[in-house]
């Protein structure tokens, strides 16, 4: 009898569990589903093409070309990388090879703390010590690509030290005195052993680390002068597709609006593609 | 002409040390302008006080029980959902094709940028379903921006709780899901804890979403339907306008001091598990 | 399955509350009508907060919730009945008319440069020519050869309406300019950067940014007044049809000769001038 009871209990906690977990699909495909269902139709209305290679964003008047914003969210994620991606392999490299038990130990934790200080605090640091810096040392205004890509160097450096960490990390030790036995040095070991048996991983965390800087608004909106043209060079202020959804949405009405909901599609496929290609990398890994 | 690879070898070695002492550097350098510019204007009345003049003078109160309000009622809708899920995931379901469509759409939620959080929660919340500028729309939102990651740390830390724990509860006679509430949720606590913490650290720290979605009003909020700030929105407020370097410095510190606070604890009750089953 | 049925009955009910989590018509909660929502022009708002602060001191019971968000957000917040009260900085085109528009005072547009600026005086054609693109180097206008860091509010802004109808004309705004959303950045952007150039809300200069003189008249409120200086635009508080008690409460308030003085100490002209 007490069985039974249990036995329905069991049921009933079943039923409401499935309920917990499909509602979170719910949730969260809502937001997929929504942003898709309103940018859509700008796509057909307006056309995809006109829409994605479009130079011109002016949408109260009918121009709703995001390419500009394209190129210059790509610019500043490959800014990014090129200023975070090296140093962070660097950390993450001492923080496997070569740091021991206690300094990893305080080191490690140390930089995944960077990850957790607000995107607002980067940037109002940002504008208030590397813009004016920028603008002395190189010239403009100093909002531009290079401040911004300086500062989301930093903000994805923690994602690309703990991925990279992790690979490097699940490198065999057979490997590394594979190659001691062999005479080599430490860094020999390193750079031509462990890190391109690592690769793939540290592949990703680079990918990765790019998701993360393609979809950063905040610090970019302070950072990067969000002028509409492609930047020349990179002292030149631009406009990212994140920044350019927050400075519009508060007042976007109609196909306006609608052209927001259509940059924010352009934004998730690209970031669902980075997505994917960083885990095909993975494992592919695995796999070899 | 071949360098010694000794050298190169002392060299690499050294390098690497300073730049990872350089990248610590920076975090530390972060923390202290912002402590040492941000001290001289926090204190027990910054803390209590309510701003005045658009926050050029007086205190963040307003904002600090915003967060709190916000954080809080995020945590009431996601962790349930969340922590449902992740037990009907992993003891209750074996893989089908409805547990990989759940997984897909968790992972897929991974690295959604907080702006599209921001567009959804706007146009869906505050504006569709009416609900305004208020507690509850950043709350909704920001329950949706939590829920994956609170999901797959609490599906890991059930993951890893050995086997045998359940088997031998089983093997007393307990249903499933009396072993689940009793031997494998104390088990897997710490873990979701730090889950928990981490989307805490990160809500906190907040903006872009909750900007669009809970508003911007300087009051304090005493209702679900009304507006207020966090202290991220508050500080980027101050930070932009130029209204009070002294006062965004402050409020930063509070800010950035809270996250760390959080960061650290979840790392804390982290090596605690780590020591436990190593 | 019995789960998928208890699932959709919990979701259905999830729906069914959500509109119980409705404002009320108006903007007030029905239980608390003394709460008035108001958001729009960056412009407006900090001169509506300070307002709103004197207020809520005297009638202790009510509550003015204030965003930002610019003219055009305001206008829409208004329109969808998202809030009480819209800010807005700018005259109402044709499609927007059908709010109900109170003129709380008048307010000057400045172009500011930085302090260390020497050029403060430029005519209307040459600020335009600045915002077109067409001029871009300050030793065009006198000074080092340096480029000239123009800054523009977004779109939706209402002080960038007005200057695009009072300053530009037709004459459209270079996409190669900088822009940033609000009043207060834009002159943290004009302070802190030896070469730039922004135009923004009288009310709001201070000694932070240098004012200049378009077409030889000096931007001061004595000027706008004899109609010397000529870029003005309305402070309009916009609401849907009447507003509601609590609103038009604070509505009388700020057209009041208290609230109105209250204008007139920050820089801003009464409406009645």
């Amino acid at each position: 009898m007490n069985d039974n009871r249990a036995i329905l209990k069991d049921r009933v906690v079943r039923v409401l569990l499935a309920g917990f977990a499909v509602s979170s699909i719910l949730f969260l495909f809502l937001i997929f589903a929504f942003i898709f269902i309103e940018g859509l139709p700008l796509f057909y209305k307006a056309g995809v093409g006109k829409i994605i290679l479009g130079m011109k964003w002016a949408p109260t008047r009918g121009h709703f070309g995001i390419f500009p914003m394209i190129v210059s969210s790509f610019m500043v994620t490959v800014g990014a990388l090129v200023i975070g991606g090296p140093i962070g392999l660097a950390c993450a490299t001492y923080l496997a090879e070569y740091a021991g038990r206690k300094r990893k130990l305080f080191l490690k934790p140390a930089l995944e703390l960077l990850a957790g200080i607000p995107s607002v605090v980067y940037g109002f640091l940002g504008v208030i010590y590397i813009v004016p810096v920028v603008r002395t040392v190189f010239g403009g205004s100093g909002f531009s690509l290079l401040a911004t890509s300086i500062v989301l160097g930093v903000m994805i450096m923690p994602t690309v030290i703990s991925i990279s960490y992790d690979s490097l990390m699940s490198v065999p030790r057979s490997y590394r005195e594979g190659s001691f036995a062999m005479g080599a040095t430490k860094w020999q070991t390193v750079f031509r052993v462990v890190i391109p048996a690592a690769r793939s991983g540290i592949l990703a965390g680079f990918i990765l680390g790019m998701g993360r800087a393609i979809g950063e608004t905040m610090a970019v909106i302070m950072l990067a002068g969000n002028a509409l043209k492609i930047p020349a060079g990179p002292l030149d202020s631009l406009r990212t597709l994140t920044s350019n959804i927050a400075l519009e949405l508060a007042y976007a009405s109609g196909d306006h609006r609608l052209g927001l909901f259509s940059t924010g599609i352009v934004l998730l496929v690209i970031i669902m593609i980075l997505n994917y290609i960083a885990n095909f990398v993975i494992k592919r890994k695995v796999i070899r | 002409m071949r360098i010694n690879p000794r050298l190169v070898d002392r060299w690499s070695g050294w390098s690497l040390n300073v730049l990872t002492w350089f990248a610590v550097g920076i975090l530390a350098v972060i923390v202290v302008v912002i402590f040492v510019k941000g001290i001289a204007n926090v204190d027990l009345g910054f803390i209590l006080k309510y701003p005045e003049d658009m926050g050029r003078h007086g205190g963040i109160f307003p904002s600090i029980i915003g967060t709190l309000l916000l954080v809080a009622l995020s945590l009431v809708f996601a962790t349930p959902l969340g922590i449902g899920t992740a037990i009907f995931l992993t003891e209750y379901t074996k893989a089908t094709r409805f547990t990989t469509i759940l997984r897909f759409g968790v992972e897929s939620l991974a690295g959604i940028p907080s702006i599209i959080y921001g567009l959804f929660g706007f146009i869906f919340f505050v504006i569709k379903l009416d609900m305004g500028w208020s507690l509850i729309s950043g709350a909704l939102t920001m329950t949706i921006m939590i829920l994956p990651t609170i999901i797959r740390t609490a599906e890991e830390a059930i993951k890893s709780v050995p086997r045998n724990f359940r088997m031998v509860s089983f093997s007393l006679g307990a249903t499933r899901w009396e072993t689940t509430i009793r031997v494998v949720l104390p088990s897997a606590a710490p873990g979701i804890l730090t889950g928990i913490m981490l989307s805490v650290g990160r809500a906190v720290g907040e903006t872009a979403a909750v900007i669009f979605t809970m508003g911007s009003s300087l009051r304090l909020p005493t209702s679900l339907m009304d507006s207020g700030r966090t202290m991220a929105v508050h500080f980027y407020i101050l930070a932009r306008e130029g209204i009070s370097m002294g006062n965004a410095y402050a409020t930063a510190l509070v800010l950035v001091a809270s996250i760390l606070g959080i960061n650290i604890l979840a790392y804390y009750i982290m090596n605690r598990v780590i020591s436990r089953y190593s | 399955m019995l789960a998928r049925k208890a699932t959709a009955l919990l979701f259905a009910a999830l729906v069914a509350a959500a509109p119980s989590c409705r404002k009320a018509p108006g903007g007030g909660h029905s239980v608390e009508s003394m709460t008035v929502s108001m958001a729009g022009s960056t412009s407006v708002m900090p001169f509506t907060e300070k307002l709103a602060e004197m207020f809520m001191i005297q009638n202790p019971s009510h509550v003015i919730n204030v965003q930002a968000g610019g003219s055009s957000a305001g206008i829409q917040a208004c329109l969808t009945g998202t809030v009480t009260i819209g800010m807005s900085s700018r005259e109402l085109n044709a499609a927007e008319k059908t709010l109900k528009e109170i003129v709380i005072c008048w307010d000057g547009i400045v172009v500011v440069v930085n302090s260390e600026n020497p050029v403060r005086s430029l005519s209307i054609e040459q600020v335009r020519d600045i915002y077109s693109g067409k001029t871009t180097n300050w030793k065009e206008l006198g000074w080092i050869d340096r480029g000239i860091d123009a800054v523009t509010r977004e779109e939706g802004s209402g002080t960038r309406g007005a200057f695009e109808e009072l300053v530009m004309k037709k004459v459209e705004i270079s996409d190669a300019i900088m822009v940033q959303d609000s009043n207060g950045s834009v002159k943290e952007v004009v302070a802190s950067d030896p070469y730039a150039i922004g135009f923004l809300s009288l009310g709001m200069i201070d000694n932070r940014v240098a004012p200049v003189k378009i077409d030889g008249v000096d931007p001061t409120v004595a000027n706008i007044k004899k109609k010397a200086y000529r870029i003005v635009r309305p402070f309009l508080y916009l609401t849907n049809g009447e507003p509601p008690p609590a609103a038009k409460f604070f509505i009388d308030y700020v057209l009041s000769k208290q609230g109105q003085e209250i204008l007139r100490k920050e820089g801003l002209i009464p409406a009645n001038e």
